[in-house]
């Protein structure tokens, strides 16, 4: 608007210029503020949705909140250990709260191992099952989705839409449907995220192998090598370290996704946590989380320091879902 | 290149093996691996027992789950009477109130009955109508079939043929009643019943079996090998594969009719729209006169629509929204809060080694406590709902956005930042001017993938009472008969994140391609 400059009088096609220039800043400032106009309504019908179809309304619930936490704080320092390795509690009054060697799982007579070790010892081996089966069957199906090995274009897209299948259906529908069938357990978490893994992995790993070096492939096609033989000397050896490192990111992820499916009814340290909480045992509950926050970060950083071992120092895609 | 024959390379080989038989343990690595995955399974098979699972497993219900997934049944039984039958239907059949379906033919006759106590109960309230909400009418409507097909007398005596209200309790009448009930499977397959005798055919082959004193089932000849009787005397029961089966008792014969489609999907038998074309239920909205005088026609067949007794679109859609402001609501204040903390934690940015190391700290743990335990841990708090999920969204993704954003203010190029300095700006103009720039469209492009995969994460959490479609989805999978409204959600949660990576997708490259510029 203020095209009153204080400096030297332009001439007109500087100043021409200067009014596109305004014009223009004045359309992003325009389109800047819309956005932000647009992203406050937006927030601000969502949170007041959130809160009008809640149990609970926010500001009613949020002594509630603070009541919880403070609950949450155990009896003394050392009652979460005792929690964590079964060890009897002096607070023992004969209810399951402070009853913390009922769960020991023993191994010979004497030799035992604390319930809560056991069901993340469970968790973890629910992730690797579903990892390697994941990995297994990746493996096979990612070569016939690759544009630069599979010439035949109906298997490729038939493969790849089937693995676009597998990732997107709701994990929680395929464990939710095995658990009717074969009752509660860890089988149906196994066969939950070994079905997403399947999908994911076989995505990451057919765009790794489009991008390989072809000229080993054609070596050997020249030698007169079929299709199994090419792919397995020729591609695999190229491959394998992204395939790998690509896996333990998946293990990683699949180490959360088997506790969220344990908490619904696949078993694992999930479900009881969940138990946990509800029945407000503060000491179980926080040495639950200690104990899978201290899992969590132990996997995440071997698997970092595996990874960078098998590719150097390739940067990966930061990523939880998906 | 000098030409080798065969020969003349095995000798070659013979004469150097240390240098053609690679190293000892490139050769054995693979067979250890492998071995120690054999090994790892077989011991993962004895740890989870999953033998004894697979084998305890209910394999044969899986077949019809998952046919529940895209059909329905129509269960109506036919009891054997004194010299007639009852054919009746539950009372929330999928065909509404005195179905008489062309695959069910009935063959009526004049008899004579004995009255029965109890049979001459006081005519049907009709059912709670069209207005009332759903677990209303569920309560209410129940009285509606409680002796089978009641209704109009006259109309029930006419065409269905079955036994209407007895005025006044009598020892014997003569009523017209069926005799003869017949239930076509296929063209080639069906079941006829009559009082003491069932015959089945299916395809060429017959099966006719005896009711031996009202109890026994006795079939004649040998059981074909899509029947199945446990021990003489037992039910049978005859497949016909997605068509059905039918239980053969020695009481009455419960027949289940498969029909591929999702039944009553627009409008519940409740509705006066129920069972009317798309062309028939315009006419009545656009032209028609008001069904209900309080609303107009179009408002009826909606609302009808939204509280469809089987489908519950609307509460569906209400939950589903949930989930997609979960994801939302949750990623966007994750952003804004981890937004000025990346700043403190960034080492380039903000020069105290304390307090970077203890922001990244604070990431850490937000982002390694999972979200499943934030999200049990606020549906505690907050009761269930989606504030719990929003919460449990915001409180994980502040840990990631932080470490994401602050790793991505640590690459930047330090150029831009000293010239802003060097013209003696302001440290905040420094920050906006010289760094802002580099790292906006990347944060956005972060939080933008986020808000995508979070969509995915919201239903899932939802399970654990985080509110949101996943709870909906979680119970409707528990009472495991509903697996078609389990399909009919998880195609709309297919639906909303394909749509949510759509827009996500294109606007990062778009943020990218600006970037790129």
């Amino acid at each position: 608007m203020s095209t009153t400059t204080h400096g030297p009088a332009l001439s007109p096609a500087a100043q021409s210029i200067e009014r596109h220039w305004q014009e223009m800043a004045a359309r992003r400032r325009l389109y800047t503020i819309g956005g932000i106009v647009f992203l406050v309504l937006a927030m601000g019908g969502s949170l007041w949705f959130a809160n009008a179809s809640n149990a609970g309304k926010f500001f009613d619930r949020l002594p509630y909140f603070f009541d919880f936490v403070g609950q949450l704080m155990p009896r003394d320092g050392w009652e979460v250990w005792r929690a964590l390795f079964d060890l009897p509690s002096p607070y023992d009054d004969g209810s399951l709260k402070y009853n913390y060697p009922e769960g020991r799982v023993y191994l010979t007579e004497t030799l035992y191992l604390p319930e809560y070790f056991y069901k993340m010892l469970e968790t973890i081996n629910i992730a690797l099952v579903a990892t390697l089966v994941g990995f297994g069957l990746g493996f096979v199906l990612c070569f016939l989705a690759a544009a630069n090995l599979t010439t035949r274009r109906w298997l490729r897209f038939f493969v790849r839409r089937f693995m676009e299948v597998l990732r997107a259906f709701p994990e929680i529908v395929i464990a939710g449907f095995f658990l009717a069938i074969l009752s509660i357990g860890a089988v149906p978490a196994i066969i939950a995220v070994a079905i997403h893994t399947i999908g994911a992995l076989g995505k990451m790993f057919f765009e790794v192998v489009e991008n390989a070096d072809m000229r080993p492939e054609e070596g050997l096609r020249a030698a007169g090598a079929n299709w199994v033989e090419r792919v397995w000397f020729a591609i695999v050896p190229q491959v394998m370290p992204n395939f790998l490192s690509y896996a333990l990111l998946r293990l990683e992820i699949n180490v959360r996704a088997s506790t969220i499916i344990g908490a619904v009814g696949g078993g694992g340290i999930g479900e009881t946590l969940r138990l946990s909480i509800s029945q407000t045992h503060e000491a179980k509950t926080l040495a639950i989380v200690l104990l899978l926050f201290s899992t969590i970060v132990a996997v995440d950083q071997f698997s970092a320091w595996l990874r960078r071992r098998l590719v150097g120092d390739q940067a990966f895609e930061f990523g939880r879902g998906g | 290149m000098a030409h080798l024959d065969t020969a003349q390379t095995r000798e070659l080989i013979a004469r150097h093996p240390q240098v053609f038989a690679g190293s000892m343990r490139k050769r054995v690595t693979g067979w250890l691996v492998a071995l120690g995955i054999v090994f790892y399974f077989v011991f993962a098979w004895s740890f989870f027992s999953i033998g004894q699972v697979v084998t305890n497993a209910n394999w044969n219900i899986a077949g019809g789950y998952l046919a529940d997934w895209v059909s329905y049944e129509v269960r109506p039984d036919i009891e054997y009477r004194d010299g007639y039958l009852k054919v009746s239907f539950p009372r929330f059949s999928p065909l509404g109130e005195n179905p008489d379906p062309d695959w069910l033919t009935r063959r009526s006759e004049t008899v004579e009955i004995r009255a029965e106590s109890g049979n001459a109960e006081a005519g049907a309230t009709p059912s709670a109508g069209f207005l009332g909400s759903l677990p209303e009418a569920n309560a209410k409507g129940g009285s509606g079939n409680f002796l089978g097909p009641v209704g109009d007398a006259a109309e029930s005596a006419a065409a269905v043929g079955d036994i209407p209200n007895a005025p006044a309790p009598q020892t014997t009448r003569r009523e017209e009643a069926v005799v003869e009930a017949s239930v076509r499977f296929s063209p080639q397959s069906h079941v006829d019943v009559a009082p003491g005798l069932v015959s089945v055919t299916r395809g060429d082959e017959t099966l006719v079996l005896d009711i031996a004193g009202g109890e026994r089932v006795e079939p004649r000849g040998a059981l074909p090998a899509w029947a199945f009787q446990r021990e003489p005397g037992a039910k049978v029961i005859v497949r016909f594969g997605f068509a059905g089966r039918a239980e053969i008792e020695g009481d009455e014969v419960k027949i289940r009719r498969r029909f591929l489609g999702w039944e009553n999907f627009f409008f519940d038998t409740r509705s006066p729209f129920w069972g009317l074309s798309a062309g028939e239920v315009a006419k009545i909205v656009l032209f028609g006169e008001r069904l209900n005088p309080q609303k107009s026609n179009a408002a009826l067949a909606f609302d009808n629509f939204l509280n469809n007794a089987d489908w519950q679109h609307g509460d569906v859609w209400l939950k589903l929204l949930q989930t997609i402001v979960m994801a939302f609501a949750g990623t966007v204040l994750a952003t804004l809060i981890a937004f000025p903390l990346s700043f403190a934690a960034a080492r380039n940015i903000y020069p105290s080694r304390a307090a970077n190391f203890l922001f990244k700290r604070f990431f850490d743990f937000l982002r390694s406590v999972d979200m499943l335990i934030w999200a049990l841990f606020f549906t505690r708090a907050f009761g269930p709902g989606p504030l719990a999920g929003i919460s449990a969204i915001f409180f994980t993704d502040t840990g990631t956005f932080g470490k994401l954003y602050s790793e991505a203010l640590e690459n930047i190029d330090d150029k831009q930042r000293e010239g802003v300095r060097s013209v003696g700006a302001s440290p905040s103009a420094v920050q906006r001017y010289g760094v802002l720039p580099q790292v906006l469209p990347v944060f956005l492009s972060q939080s933008l993938y986020f808000w995508e995969s979070n969509t995915r994460s919201a239903t899932i959490i939802g399970a654990v009472g985080a509110g949101g479609i996943g709870l909906k989805l979680w119970e409707a999978m528990r009472t495991n008969s509903d697996w078609e409204n389990v399909a009919y959600m998880v195609l709309l949660i297919l639906l909303v994140v394909f749509v949510f990576d759509t827009i996500s997708s294109t606007l990062r490259h778009r943020l990218m391609w600006a970037k790129n510029r």
